[in-house]
């Protein structure tokens, strides 16, 4: 793409509201996985230990909106390859998406999934559907289903604030495309049962924003405390999961503060009962 | 054997020329404007659903006039130019000084190529920067000419009643309700008479530095333009 000339051939046929489908036929290379799928040379599974892999997320949803946690590690077989890294990013004004998987291909989906939804939304005047932004990453992971069956697969989850009915959605994917609309809660990634069976226990539908946001990060740490992958707070670097909620305001990323001050009453609660709350048994 | 008569080059350009401008000057006009808090694009335009002002990325914006599948066609290629260059290098690596040339060239290479028509549309592409002195607005024409904006800018229908009432009246560091009163008013001096605007025909996007998303552009509802008119 030379700096000063024309509108490259291409910008101006009509009829096409996807930047995915554009960058396919116009520039097949950008696609995410592109050079992996030419090289080619992987044997099935052999990917795993090559690249950085992201590990859990968890959602849940409140009444008015939905709240997205992630921890903050990345893993290379037994190395921690990154103590910091964002895995839940913003995908529109009103959905977040969190990363499980080969973090470098994930974070390039994420990247193209970002520009779908908005390049749609300045194409054709108005925003996608929750559903049809569900579809659409649908589609998009399904298009690296050979990478995934050589051990490099994306495992993404995506929450929503749906405008129609006014409420959060969460939808699970797996590495063909499928794609499964969760009630209530749900987490990928290698810590999730842990924290599938942490939030299980401290899950109710009348929780507030600021409840589920507690309920995220107990989930997290009961999920670092038994996987070795995930992360738990890193107290010495003041290192707290990333927290996105969105609801019919938008999204918005609960700052370092904010976090950390839940974590440290969390911890602090640990300190007695390091099993985190109790649930009643009956 | 009939002789082709000759036309000499000037007379060819003059009368396209001019085809342009007939196409052009048909419709109500548009105006840009800088203000306080960043870029106004006000246009008259009852309909709700065909756009004149747009957004084309994040700290850019689109206004046209003239010809709609024209005008629509160029919009959607700068927003796929811009999202492809977002995309494949940064989103600060894309700028509206760039999309303003892929504009002039096409619309150059358009207006002398023998086997099109030349394109009916004038457009406004505006970049907001951190602070006003920054801003950038660029007009092109439909013989690919360009030029920068500084303050205001009008083109399209009966522009220059237009620009002559805002030559009067413009003043640079209007705030938002202010900018918006200033170009409906300017707008509605296009007649002998001069017309009362309604929130309802008129379209206003602005580029803020005051949004604190990255994306700048935002279209007001005729509420809020309601509002801001003091109606």
């Amino acid at each position: 793409m030379s700096q000063p000339g024309p509108l490259p051939a291409g910008t101006r046929l009509s009829g096409q509201s996807s930047f995915a489908d554009y960058l396919a036929t116009q520039s097949p290379d950008l696609m995410p996985g592109a050079a992996q799928k030419m090289g080619g040379a992987l044997s099935n599974g052999s990917g795993a230990d090559l690249a950085p892999h992201g590990t859990t997320i968890v959602a849940a949803t409140f009444d008015g909106g939905v709240v997205m946690a992630g921890d903050r590690r990345a893993t290379m077989g037994n190395i921690i390859a990154q103590r910091d890294i964002q895995k839940v990013f913003p995908a529109d004004e009103y959905s977040v998406t969190g990363i499980a998987g080969t973090a470098g291909l994930a974070i390039e989906l994420v990247r193209l999934f970002q520009v779908e939804l908005e390049h749609y939304e300045k194409i054709e005047g108005t925003m996608l559907s929750a559903d049809g932004k569900a579809n659409r990453l649908a589609a998009l992971i399904r298009g690296n289903l050979g990478l995934a069956m050589q051990g490099l697969a994306v495992v993404p989850l995506f929450a929503a604030f749906d405008r129609e009915v006014q409420k959060g959605r969460i939808f699970s994917y797996d590495v063909t495309g499928g794609r499964y609309e969760e009630q209530d809660f749900h987490a990928v990634g290698s810590g999730s049962m842990f924290a599938r069976g942490s939030l299980k226990k401290l899950y109710s539908p009348n929780l507030t924003e600021g409840d589920c946001v507690t309920a995220a990060v107990q989930a997290l740490y009961d999920a670092a405390d038994d996987d070795s992958a995930t992360g738990g707070p890193d107290l010495t670097r003041r290192i707290f999961p990333v927290i996105y909620s969105v609801t019919t305001d938008g999204y918005r990323r609960l700052d370092d503060a904010e976090v950390g001050a839940i974590a440290d009453d969390v911890i602090g609660a640990r300190m007695d009962r390091p099993n985190g709350p109790a649930a009643p048994l009956n | 054997m009939t002789q082709p008569f000759y036309v000499s080059p000037e007379q060819v350009m003059k009368d396209r020329a001019d085809f342009a401008r007939k196409g052009i000057s048909r419709g109500r006009s548009v105006v840009v404007l800088q203000y306080a808090d960043g870029i106004a694009f006000v246009a008259e335009n009852p309909s709700q659903a065909l756009h004149k002002v747009s957004e084309i990325y994040d700290r850019i914006g689109f206004a046209a006039v003239g010809r709609y599948n024209e005008f629509e066609n160029l919009r959607i290629a700068g927003v796929r130019l811009a999202d492809m260059k977002g995309y494949s290098y940064d989103r600060r690596d894309v700028t509206a000084r760039a999309l303003a040339n892929a504009y002039a060239q096409t619309l150059g290479a358009i207006f002398s190529s023998a086997a099109e028509k030349p394109y009916e549309v004038e457009l406004f592409v505006g970049e907001v920067a951190d602070d006003a002195e920054h801003d950038q607005i660029y007009r092109l024409t439909y013989d690919g000419s360009a030029a920068d904006v500084n303050g205001y800018g009008v083109m399209g229908g009966q522009n220059e009643q237009v620009q002559t009432y805002l030559t009067d009246h413009y003043q640079p560091g209007l705030d938002l309700d202010g900018v918006i009163g200033l170009a409906t008013a300017a707008l509605g001096h296009d007649t002998e008479q001069p017309r009362v605007l309604t929130a309802a025909s008129l379209e206003v996007g602005i580029l803020t530095r005051a949004r604190p998303q990255p994306r700048k552009f935002r279209r007001l509802a005729d509420t809020d333009v309601a509002a801001a008119l003091g109606t």
